[in-house]
């Protein structure tokens, strides 16, 4: 059984600013190439496995390791929480609207409405853009969902990680 | 006989989660529970000497040959879907730890029965 | 080696280590055997021609686990020992009794290990799936096609339900203000 006097050992938590030397010099080299790898299994999603799922992790594990490596004052520097949690609002919206957009313009919600494009205007934009297959601009409307939806994963894990480190359990003692 | 497996895996987190005292644990419990089903239906679906589910340029010509090759992309979608799911709610899960530690300050499940107003 | 073979060594590892997870009485071990645990999983991810789930469950895996750890590394650790014997052994098997109910109905018809069920059926989804994924969604990877294409729907309710853990973990963790004590409640 626990008594009143918890003794809390002496770990680095959030109050001094991060880890070592090492790890703060390689993050700062290597955090660019992670974020980039990140946009780089999302963009590509529908051509190489990946998507928008696992990209959008990747992307909040570029967030999760600047706050490990300097402290949760620099990562909230670079994104802080109210606009996180904004961005997260607007990754379902603009999931949701393009959703919506192919109940406009083909007449059935959630079509992929540019692999068949209904209508002359987006079938001479798609030529126009050279959209074929096993190319960056193809396969309808999968990368627009995958951009909305790595931007969502992304800023909702980027957001519970940051409340986690944020959380200072104060526990008051108050036990019978 | 690696099904069997599976639902080995599967009762042992079955039994962390039943039988443990250490809220933790539980969660660790549901995890592994959680990863020996999706294991299970992407075993499922997979077909021996198979290719993954993604075309090439070079092989894309016949699309059943595609078909007849490849493993079964359904339960790697759905699994997909269920990976992300289980993060959400381990997230959710450990929150709720958290904040029942600072309440009654300890995890041991068999201290926090007593509910206090 | 053939693939079945890998795949019951790797499950006895993966088992090994979860049984060390779950056994262990210090959390911070626990959480890293489980990380093993999840290790095991993406390479067998990777032998059964699934690089879309290896790499999701990789990438995952490592944000539970610093999660994870997160929760575990500041408390003292209380060595909880001891479980509760006889209610949750009744539990444990009145729900494997009810697995096992289901489970009688369902394994004869799987087959072999890599004798997928859709091959054997002609009309089986999955054949239309990859059939037509490049066709109609214009996508390479049949998996992405499905689960934006073909099966769109599982996709939003999959956000849904994260929006809704993220929301629900957001409002449990926020930090809450204190009161100053002339203005609690009488």
């Amino acid at each position: 059984m626990s008594d009143a006097t918890i003794k809390r050992p002496a770990v680095r938590g959030a109050d001094q600013p991060g880890l070592s030397i090492i790890v703060r010099t390689v993050t700062r080299w290597v955090k660019s190439f992670i974020f980039l790898f990140g946009i780089y299994i999302v963009c590509f999603g529908h051509l190489t496995p990946g998507g928008g799922f696992s990209g959008g992790v990747i992307l909040s594990c570029t967030f999760i390791l600047l706050m490990l490596a300097f402290g949760r004052e620099r990562a909230l520097r670079q994104l802080p929480v109210p606009r996180a949690a904004m961005l997260d609002s607007v990754g379902a919206l603009g999931f949701l609207a393009v959703a919506t957009i192919g109940l406009f313009a083909s007449g059935v919600f959630f079509v992929n409405w540019l692999a068949v494009p209904a209508a002359g205007v987006l079938q001479r934009l798609c030529v126009l853009l050279g959209v074929q297959p096993f190319h960056l601009l193809s396969a309808g409307t999968l990368p627009l969902y995958n951009l909305w939806i790595a931007l969502k994963v992304a800023t909702s894990l980027f957001l519970v990680f940051t409340l986690l480190a944020m959380l200072r359990v104060n526990y008051r003692g108050e036990k019978e | 006989m690696p099904y069997a497996l599976c639902l080995v895996l599967f009762v042992i987190g079955l039994y962390a989660v039943a039988t443990k005292r250490n809220l933790i644990k539980i969660v660790i419990g549901f995890i592994i529970m959680e990863n020996a089903v999706n294991l299970l239906l992407i075993m499922l679906g997979y077909r021996l000497g198979g290719r993954a589910p993604i075309l090439w340029q070079s092989t894309a010509g016949d699309a059943a040959e595609f078909a007849r090759v490849a493993v079964d992309p359904l339960p790697q979608a759905l699994v997909l879907t269920s990976i992300v799911i289980s993060l959400g709610v381990t997230a959710l899960m450990v929150a709720i730890c958290l904040r029942v530690y600072e309440r009654y300050g300890t995890f041991d499940i068999s201290e926090i029965r007593r509910l206090r107003g | 080696m053939n693939i079945e073979t890998l795949a019951i060594v790797i499950l006895v590892f993966i088992i090994v280590g979860a049984l060390v997870a779950i056994e262990t009485p210090d959390l911070l071990s626990a959480v890293i055997c489980l990380g093993t645990v999840d290790i095991g999983f993406t390479i067998l991810f990777l032998f059964l021609k699934a690089p879309d789930i290896a790499i999701t469950q990789m990438v995952v895996e490592v944000v539970c686990l610093v999660i994870l750890i997160r929760a575990t590394i500041r408390r003292d650790m209380t060595l909880v020992t001891g479980e509760r014997q006889f209610f949750g052994l009744m539990v444990m098997l009145a729900i494997l009794g009810i697995l096992a109910l289901a489970l009688v109905r369902i394994v004869p018809n799987f087959g072999a290990f890599g004798d997928p069920i859709f091959a054997r059926a002609a009309q089986a989804p999955s054949q239309r799936y990859l059939a037509g994924a490049l066709k109609d969604t214009g996508a390479a990877n049949a998996v992405a096609a499905v689960i934006l294409d073909y099966r769109g729907y599982d996709t939003l309710g999959e956000a849904t339900i994260l929006f809704a853990a993220v929301v629900g973990a957001v409002a449990l963790l926020r930090p809450k203000p204190r009161k100053r004590p002339e203005e609690r409640d009488a």
